[in-house]
């Protein structure tokens, strides 16, 4: 299983060591976790996302990945439903058997998995506000998925 | 066959719905004319700054074509990992 979409925490750890366990030809494995950041004022964050587009949409984004670059294991864990500041929220693991296909191809999936897969999260503050605050989409993001189209 | 509407995120708020069932209403053939058709109920969809859309879970433009029995999804930019 290359992609999951789920409300559980996940062992970034264990996830790594099976990118490459008894893969003789793995030389690199890079990964990419990414956690809620708390920035003073938010207290809690809820991830939404589209059932069913969302797991075709990663598992489109790891395709892409292949086609671009020399492959072995891939992982890409996401998670949804509530999560705190610090929480572990996604994970990108790419095994390959040099190491520039690994960090490119770890970049890549999160560069598209930043605007291509269906998430949208909404911020709960710390000032208690009525409904809490839906996260803007940054410009950078759709500038950082744009360079691998140069 | 009627076409599944979706709804997701603030759009999803603002409308207060997350999906509706509709018979493709007449003389719509893109995403574009069935966001205006149905702007008519949900202001929020016309509203709506940088607007996306899937068809059958593909993120499409605005100018896609849309047909019965389609699954349709509006929402703002994802904001994911």
């Amino acid at each position: 299983m290359e992609v999951s979409v789920q409300q559980a925490d996940f062992d970034a750890g264990a996830e790594i060591a099976a990118l490459s366990a008894g893969d003789t030809a793995a030389g690199a494995v890079a990964s990419f976790v990414g956690l809620v950041r708390g920035d003073g004022e938010v207290a809690a964050m809820t991830l939404e996302h589209y059932p069913g587009m969302t797991e075709a949409a990663l598992a489109e984004i790891v395709a892409q990945a292949r086609k671009r670059w020399e492959l072995r294991r891939i992982r890409v864990i996401h998670r949804v439903g509530r999560l705190l500041p610090n929480d572990r929220i996604v994970f990108a693991g790419v095994a390959s058997s040099h190491r520039h296909d690994a960090f490119a191809a770890c970049a890549f999936i999160m560069d598209y998995l930043k605007t291509q897969a269906p998430f949208w999260k909404k911020e709960e503050l710390t000032n208690g506000a009525q409904g809490g605050r839906w996260v803007d989409a940054r410009e950078s993001d759709d500038l950082a998925a744009a360079r691998w189209r140069e | 066959m009627a076409l599944k509407i979706l709804y997701f995120a603030g759009l999803r708020e603002a409308i207060g719905s997350g999906m509706e069932s509709l018979e493709l209403p007449p003389g719509v053939t893109t995403v574009a004319g069935l966001r205006a058709a149905l702007g008519q109920s949900h202001p929020a969809l016309l509203a709506a700054k940088n607007l996306r859309a899937a068809v059958n879970q593909k993120m499409v433009g605005m100018e896609a074509p849309v047909a019965d029995g389609d699954e349709v999804a509006f929402f703002p930019p994802v904001t994911g990992g």
